[in-house]
């Protein structure tokens, strides 16, 4: 076992081991939980930091692996040996990844311990948010689907205990509940995708799959029927299925905007930066086996959801559900991104996206924290403390807050000199040249790449105009208003510095050279059979064949040194980085113009003429309400689900009151009625006959007992008629020869 | 008036006379004892009998070595009667018959 594995997995049970210690000790630890649970993820964090520069430092190390055989169930009828592994897989994206997921974690701690002050399941929150930890850090190290399934199902939960944490509200209560559910449906696919693909390799390493996909795919890979190339297909969306409801992405995105009853802080940590984040992972893990139809799909519904969810961002009032819905069409950009074949560009979003998007988050929660004791201290418990028409002005009093919360909004429009701004031109870039070599809906994609990237400008700028600039609303409150605390803003301060472009490669426009994808995340080669690729083919083939490092695929990382061999990179995915090279200026050019549109558009409505907001709402009402309501998918929901269940649930109860209540108590009757006439049949024909009978005998024998009086005259009297009698018979019978012939 | 001479019929009237008689005894009488007296008459007819058919009849003189017999017998009988009859009235306090009837319950 490797040096780095061990460390790692020690940096994956900290957490858990921290989780242990808060959960079983809530009552004696209270309010010093986070004594406990800051130094654990500090630990984890330092030690995800050692273990990611040693493996960025040196690439010869390749992908390390580690497997122990679990569960053997021996030899299963109709399957053949069967045995469950333990798979650990740590490669770059994974040292990476760890690194984000456990700094984000350690500043969310941090934040916290003053967020959270004196509320009432401190320890409760902090041994969650352990949990959480442990089992995001199990998703990046499962190395096999079926690990990867359990840790997937662990922070879900761990998802909903924190969304639910004030449960005794009926908001919380609401949300944890749908989020739990929405994500169970994706889940079920999920699992299925990871049966079918058990089913025909029999086994749940990832790399064994890939490396059986690339030998050949069986003619028995089939369900209902279908080809195996259309299997391939079916288990790479049912896989994505998964993706789809953790990473929020249409039509399973509904439960992160409700999500946000969550403590800030959580929201952050888990509905922000981390968790969504592992449907995105999630698919650039199984990425070698998506086909060219699954990726078109897997794109489409990333460009969808990126599109739908920014311009719901445009209309919301809380401050929290514009940045919910901001992580969604986000998300939507990383999905089309890895389902254009840009995995890396993708999972670099996915690393800018954490650091800015978890400062934003942060920061709304700073915000709110002062809102909320702005409104203590004048004793006012009507505002809505995250409204953000309620804001204004708030750079004046909180700087920190204020700066850190520019500079994240910079970074997620993809203004130059930020991270957002590298991250989103390699996805713009590669969703262009992807665009560009395909014919149909696919083209379309970039473009809407670009409109939100456009909106995305507008809500954030929308929300700064009104946060932190302009008139203050609510004088009094805004008199009251204090800076939140160094514990608070520290956070914000390092995550403002992680969104800045120095921290991903010394050239703020060009990320291609920056350690993150020159030495850490690549594009994995894929592994699928060359009828089921997309179709587009190289110019120059074989020239770049030979010098393909140069271009970022690496070879296949989780394929790499299973059995001794690597794949290199497929033909359309040299095509696509051939075509990218051209144009990854031009997509910067058009991102930059996008945003910088939509902050003219959004400095022009809520700045220099804040009446004009007004006036094209009221002018354009419905729309407003279209995206206010989340373009009525919720309501679409609630009328295609809820009603229709609720509808036929009261069918299915009439029916069920009125015909099988009816039925059963008819058959009931019909039965009582039988037995009264049973009861009677048997009181007094069955009992009658018993009775008459023993009667009779009675009878009968009281008469026979009549004649034994005891008196022997009496006897003997009969016994001298019985003589006279014979006498006198047996005298007619001699008179009467012939009647009596018989006799001899 | 004439008499026919003593013959047969005579014998055998006396003896069916004694039979009723000692019939009637055994069914009438409360009186154990009479009861046995009875029973002693019934014997005694059919003695006549046997002894009128070895006069008159054919039997020689079997009839006569019968009645013996049942002259024998009957001393027998009631030695053994008289005893019960005895024993009766020790239990009973009487010797009417309609008493001893403890055997029908």
């Amino acid at each position: 076992m490797d040096q780095l594995i061990v460390l790692s997995l020690v940096a994956l049970g900290i957490p858990l081991l921290g989780f242990v210690l808060v959960i079983f000790n809530q009552k004696s630890l209270g309010e010093r939980a986070h004594l406990v649970s800051i130094p654990t993820i500090a630990f984890s964090t330092a030690i995800s930091l050692y273990v990611a520069w040693v493996k960025i430092k040196n690439p010869a190390l390749g992908t390390l692996q580690w497997s122990a055989e679990w569960i053997r169930f021996g030899i299963v009828p109709g399957f053949g040996p069967l045995a469950i592994h333990l798979n650990i897989l740590f490669d770059s994206m994974t040292a990476i990844l760890m690194v984000v997921v456990t700094g984000v974690s350690l500043l969310v701690h941090v934040f916290s311990s003053e967020y959270m002050k004196r509320d009432s399941r401190y320890a409760r929150y902090y041994a969650f948010l352990g949990l959480f930890t442990f089992s995001m850090l199990g998703i990046l190290l499962s190395g096999n689907l079926f690990q990867i399934y359990i840790f997937w199902e662990l922070v879900g939960f761990s998802s909903y205990a924190l969304i639910g944490h004030w449960y005794e509200r009926s908001g919380p209560q609401y949300a944890s509940k749908k989020a739990f559910i929405t994500n169970r449906v994706g889940d079920v696919f999920f699992w299925i995708g990871i049966l079918l693909l058990f089913a025909q390799f029999h086994t749940f390493d990832l790399r064994a799959i890939f490396g059986f996909i690339n030998e050949g795919l069986p003619l028995s890979f089939s369900i209902l029927g279908f080809s195996p190339e259309t299997t391939l297909t079916i288990a790479g969306l049912l896989i994505f299925g998964g993706a789809i409801a953790k990473s929020a992405q249409f039509p399973l995105h509904i439960w992160l905007p409700d999500a946000m009853e969550g403590p800030t802080p959580v929201s952050a940590l888990i509905h922000a930066a981390t968790m969504v984040a592992a449907g995105v992972y999630l698919m650039a893990r199984v990425f070698p086996l998506l086909t060219a139809d699954a990726m078109l799909v897997v794109a489409c519904v990333g460009a969808f959801t990126s599109f739908l969810a920014a311009t719901i961002a445009l209309t919301q009032r809380d401050i929290k559900r514009v940045l919910a819905y901001s992580t969604i069409s986000q998300l939507g950009l990383m999905m089309m991104s890895i389902g254009a074949g840009a995995v890396a560009s993708g999972i670099f979003h996915l690393v800018t996206h954490a650091a800015f998007k978890a400062c934003l988050f942060l920061g709304a929660g700073s915000v709110i924290h002062a809102m909320h004791r702005a409104m203590h201290a004048v004793h006012d418990h009507e505002t809505d403390a995250q409204d953000i028409h309620n804001m204004g002005g708030l750079l004046k009093k909180m700087p920190v807050t204020g700066w850190t919360y520019l500079i994240a909004t910079l970074a997620i429009t993809g203004l130059p000199l930020t991270a957002g701004f590298m991250s989103k031109g390699e996805i713009l870039s590669g969703v262009l040249a992807y665009g560009n070599l395909q014919t149909g809906i696919a083209t379309a994609l970039p473009w809407i790449g670009f409109g939100v990237t456009m909106l995305t400008a507008l809500y954030m700028w929308r929300q700064i105009f009104l946060v932190f600039f302009g008139i203050p609303s609510k004088p009094d409150l805004y008199a009251k208003i204090q800076e939140s605390p160094r514990v608070m803003t520290a956070p914000l301060v390092i995550l403002a510095l992680l969104s800045l472009w120095i921290c991903y490669g010394r050239n703020p426009i060009d990320p291609e050279h920056g350690w993150l994808l020159k030495k850490g995340v690549t594009t994995p080669a894929q592994v699928i059979p060359p009828q089921t690729a997309p179709t587009f083919r190289p110019k120059h083939y074989l020239s770049y064949q030979t010098e393909q490092d140069g271009f970022g695929i690496a070879v296949a990382p989780s394929i790499e040194g299973t059995q001794g061999w690597s794949v290199p990179p497929m033909p359309h995915q040299v095509a696509l980085m051939e075509n990218r090279h051209g144009i990854s200026a031009i997509a910067e050019y058009y991102a930059l113009g996008s945003a910088v549109l939509g902050f003219l558009i959004a400095w022009l409505f809520f700045s220099f003429r804040p009446g004009m907001a007004v006036s094209v709402r009221k002018a354009f009402k419905p729309l407003y309400t279209f995206s206010f309501r989340g373009w009525f998918i919720d309501d679409l929901y609630e009328f295609v689900f809820s009603d229709t269940i609720i509808f036929s649930s009261r069918v299915s109860a009439w029916v069920d009151r009125v015909v099988i209540d009816g039925l059963v108590n008819l058959a009931a009757r019909v039965a009582v009625l039988l037995s009264r006439i049973v009861g009677w049949f048997d009181r007094y024909v069955v009992d009658g006959l018993v009775t008459l009978t023993g009667a009779t005998i009675q009878f009968l024998g009281l008469m026979a007992r009549s004649v034994q009086s005891g008196r022997i005259q009496t006897y003997l009297t009969w016994v001298v008629a019985a003589v006279v009698a014979i006498f006198f018979i047996a005298w007619w019978a001699l008179a009467h020869p012939f009647t009596l012939s018989i006799l001899p | 008036m004439t008499f026919a001479p003593v013959g047969l019929t005579h014998f055998l009237v006396l003896a069916a006379v004694l039979l009723v008689l000692g019939l009637l005894t055994m069914l009438t009488r409360r009186n154990a004892i009479a009861v046995l007296m009875g029973i002693e008459l019934i014997l005694n007819a059919a003695n006549i009998n046997f002894v009128a058919f070895t006069r008159y009849g054919a039997i020689n003189l079997g009839g006569q070595v019968v009645a013996i017999f049942v002259i024998v017998l009957a001393a027998c009988e009631a030695a053994v009667a008289l005893a019960i009859v005895l024993n009766l009235y020790k239990r009973l306090g009487s010797v009417s018959v309609r008493e001893a009837n403890k055997l029908r319950d």
